[in-house]
C-alpha cells in the first residue's frame, strides 16, 4: 500500500515536480478560496481564469512556449479585468458581479480569438488543462514563489481582510484600509490564478482554490479552522488526484479537481458542521 | 441654536443640504452641537435622520453648505448604521467581533494583550453577555446582537457617537439596558446623537431634540421641541420624493451652488 503511495515518486522525477508544484499550488491558492467564499465571490474565481486567458495567449504570440511572457500577461490581463470590474461598479449603478461578468466575457472571447488565429489547437488546449506533469524549474519556483507571497501579504491584510468580509461598513468607517485591502485581496486572487494555469489549466486552476474552500466549510467554524482545513483537503487531493492520473492514465489536472469534488460531495453528506447525515439522524434536542 | 453656549461645539452645520441624486433629503440645516450634548434626533418616515447621521460620518457628501467637526479624526466617531451590512452567517466570534472595537488601539497588526482581553471582556460583561464570547455571532438572537454592537461601540471609546435607530426590535429589558448605556456615554462627556421614533423615550431620557422634517422643524429643549404644534408640523411638512422637483429656490443670496 505505502509502496504504492510512494513508488511513483520515487521511481520518476516528472512526478516528484508536479507533487511538488501542486503542493505549493495548494498552500496558496485554497486560503485566497477562503475568503472569496466568505464574501459570497465564489464564481468571481471562475470569471478571472477565464479573464487571463487573452494575457496569457498575448505572451504566448510575442515570445512563444515562455513560461515569464505568459504569466506576466495573464496577469496584467486577470488584473486590468479586475480593476476595471471594480471601478464600473464603484462609479456606476451597476453590481460588481454584473461589470465583472462583462469585462471577463470580453476578455475570454479576446482570449479565444488571439489563440485561434494565430495559434494551433494543440496549445489553446496546454493554456486550458495545463501540463502539470511537465513542470521545469522555471515553473516551480514560480509557482512557489507566488505560493510565498500569497501567504505572506495574505498574513499582513488578515485583519482588515475579515473585517471587510464581515462587516464592510465598519471597517470604511473606523479606517482608510477598506480600498487598499480589496484591493490586494484582488491581485493575490489573479496571482493564484496565475500560478494555478501553469499547472491545472485556466479552467482547472479554479477548481485547486475554491472545492477545498467550501469542502473546509463543514468542518471549521472560524476562519483560521477554514484555512488549514482548506489546505490539508488540497494537499489530499493533489497526492490522490496524481496517484489516479499516475494509475488510472488520466489527465491530472482534471483529476486532481475531481477528487477535490468528491472530497467535497463526501462533506456535504457527513461534515461536522452542518452536513446533511446529522439532519437524517434521530437526535433529540438539547437542554439549551 | 446652540444648547450649551458655554461650551464649543462638536459639530457646527452652516446651511447644509445633504441628498441623493441632487435631490434633497434634507436641506438647509444651519446649527451647532455642543461638546458633551446628548441629543435625539425625531421625525416621521423619511425626514433625513439618516441621512444627516450619515452626512456625519462622511458617506454621504454634502450637496451644498458644510458641515465642520471640531479637529476630530474618523476614529473619534462610532457609527451605528439603521442598515447595517454585517454578514451574520460569518464564521466569527461574540469576542472577536466585539474585539474589532478596539481597532483604534491595536489597528491591522497590533495583537490582543491580556490587558485589552480584559477590556473585551468587561465589555461584553457591561452588556449582559459574559457567558456568549465563545459563541458564534450567527447564533444569537437579535436583540443579543444589538447589545453585541453596543459592547463594540463602548470599546471604540469615541468621543461622538451616532446611533440610527439603535432600539429597533429590542424587547424592553434590553432598550432599558441600552438606554443606561447612553446615558453612562452621556456622564462620561461623550458627544452622543440618536435618531430616534418613540417620542415618550425621547422625553423621559434626552435633554435636548432635532425635530426634522426633511428641515429643521425645532431644535432645542426636548420638553419646548416636542409640543403638538411642531409635532404636526412635522408630520405636513415630509413630502414624496419629487422626480419633477424644481430647483430649490431657498438659496436666494447670493451663495456658491455646487453644480449636481
Amino acid at each position: 500500500m505505502i509502496d504504492a503511495v510512494v513508488g511513483p515518486f520515487i521511481e520518476f522525477a516528472f512526478m516528484r515536480r508536479a507533487l511538488v508544484g501542486c503542493l505549493a499550488l495548494s498552500l496558496g491558492a485554497p486560503p485566497i478560496g477562503v475568503f472569496l467564499m466568505l464574501r459570497r465571490m465564489s464564481l468571481m474565481g471562475d470569471a478571472m481564469s477565464h479573464a487571463i486567458l487573452p494575457g496569457a495567449a498575448v505572451g504566448y504570440l510575442l515570445a512563444g512556449l515562455s513560461l515569464f511572457a505568459m504569466s506576466l500577461g495573464g496577469f496584467a490581463a486577470g488584473l486590468a479585468v479586475a480593476l476595471s470590474a471594480g471601478l464600473v461598479a464603484r462609479s456606476t449603478i451597476l453590481r460588481e458581479d454584473a461589470s465583472l461578468a462583462a469585462f471577463y466575457l470580453v476578455s475570454l472571447a479576446l482570449g479565444v480569438l488571439i489563440v485561434s488565429v494565430r495559434g494551433s489547437n494543440i496549445d489553446l488546449l496546454h493554456v486550458l488543462f495545463g501540463t502539470v506533469l511537465a513542470l521545469d524549474d522555471h515553473a516551480l519556483i514560480l509557482v512557489a514563489s507566488i505560493a510565498t507571497v500569497s501567504l505572506v501579504v495574505l498574513a499582513v491584510i488578515y485583519r482588515p481582510l475579515v473585517l471587510e468580509c464581515f462587516d464592510p461598513q465598519f471597517l470604511r468607517s473606523a479606517s482608510s484600509l477598506s480600498s487598499p485591502t480589496h484591493l490586494m485581496f484582488l491581485v493575490l486572487v489573479v496571482l493564484n490564478l496565475v500560478a494555478g494555469f501553469q499547472a491545472l489549466g485556466t479552467l482547472m486552476a479554479v477548481g485547486i482554490m475554491l472545492l477545498p474552500a467550501v469542502t473546509a466549510r463543514f468542518w471549521a467554524d472560524d476562519v483560521s479552522g477554514l484555512i488549514l482545513v482548506a489546505i490539508l483537503t488540497a494537499f489530499a487531493a493533489s497526492l490522490s488526484g496524481l496517484l489516479l492520473s499516475y494509475y488510472q492514465n488520466v489527465p491530472t489536472g482534471p483529476a486532481i479537481i475531481l477528487l477535490a469534488g468528491i472530497f467535497y460531495l463526501l462533506s456535504v453528506f457527513v461534515g461536522a458542521k452542518g452536513g446533511l447525515m446529522w439532519n437524517l439522524l434521530p437526535r433529540k434536542h438539547l437542554e439549551a | 441654536m446652540t444648547m450649551s453656549p458655554r461650551t464649543e461645539p462638536a459639530i457646527t452645520f452652516s446651511d447644509l443640504t445633504l441628498g441623493y441624486d441632487r435631490h434633497p433629503a434634507v436641506h438647509h440645516i444651519t446649527g451647532e452641537v455642543a461638546k458633551g450634548e446628548l441629543l435625539a434626533i425625531v421625525g416621521p418616515n423619511g425626514a433625513g435622520k439618516s441621512t444627516l447621521l450619515k452626512g456625519i460620518v462622511g458617506e454621504l457628501k454634502p450637496l451644498s453648505g458644510s458641515l465642520k467637526l471640531d479637529g476630530l479624526k474618523k476614529s473619534d466617531i462610532a457609527y451605528l448604521p439603521q442598515q447595517i451590512e454585517i454578514d451574520r452567517s460569518f464564521p466569527i466570534s461574540v469576542f472577536d467581533c466585539v474585539a474589532m472595537g478596539l481597532w483604534r488601539e491595536i489597528g491591522a497588526w497590533r495583537g490582543i494583550d491580556g490587558s485589552r482581553k480584559m477590556h473585551v471582556v468587561r465589555a461584553l460583561a457591561t452588556v449582559g453577555l459574559q457567558d456568549l464570547g465563545d459563541r458564534p455571532v450567527g447564533a444569537l438572537s437579535g436583540g443579543q446582537f444589538q447589545r453585541v454592537l453596543f459592547a463594540r461601540l463602548l470599546l471604540q471609546d469615541a468621543s461622538i457617537i451616532l446611533l440610527d435607530e439603535p432600539f429597533r426590535a429590542v424587547d424592553t429589558k434590553t432598550v432599558a439596558d441600552l438606554i443606561a448605556l447612553i446615558l453612562r456615554w452621556h456622564g462620561e462627556g461623550r458627544t452622543v446623537l440618536a435618531a430616534l421614533h418613540d417620542i415618550e423615550q425621547v422625553r423621559a431620557h434626552f435633554p435636548a431634540t432635532l425635530l426634522l422634517a426633511r428641515e429643521v422643524v425645532a431644535w432645542g429643549e426636548t420638553r419646548k421641541v416636542l409640543n403638538p404644534a411642531n409635532l404636526a408640523k412635522s408630520r405636513q411638512l415630509v413630502e414624496a420624493f419629487d422626480d419633477q422637483a424644481q430647483v430649490c429656490v431657498r438659496d436666494d443670496e447670493p451663495r456658491e451652488r455646487q453644480p449636481a
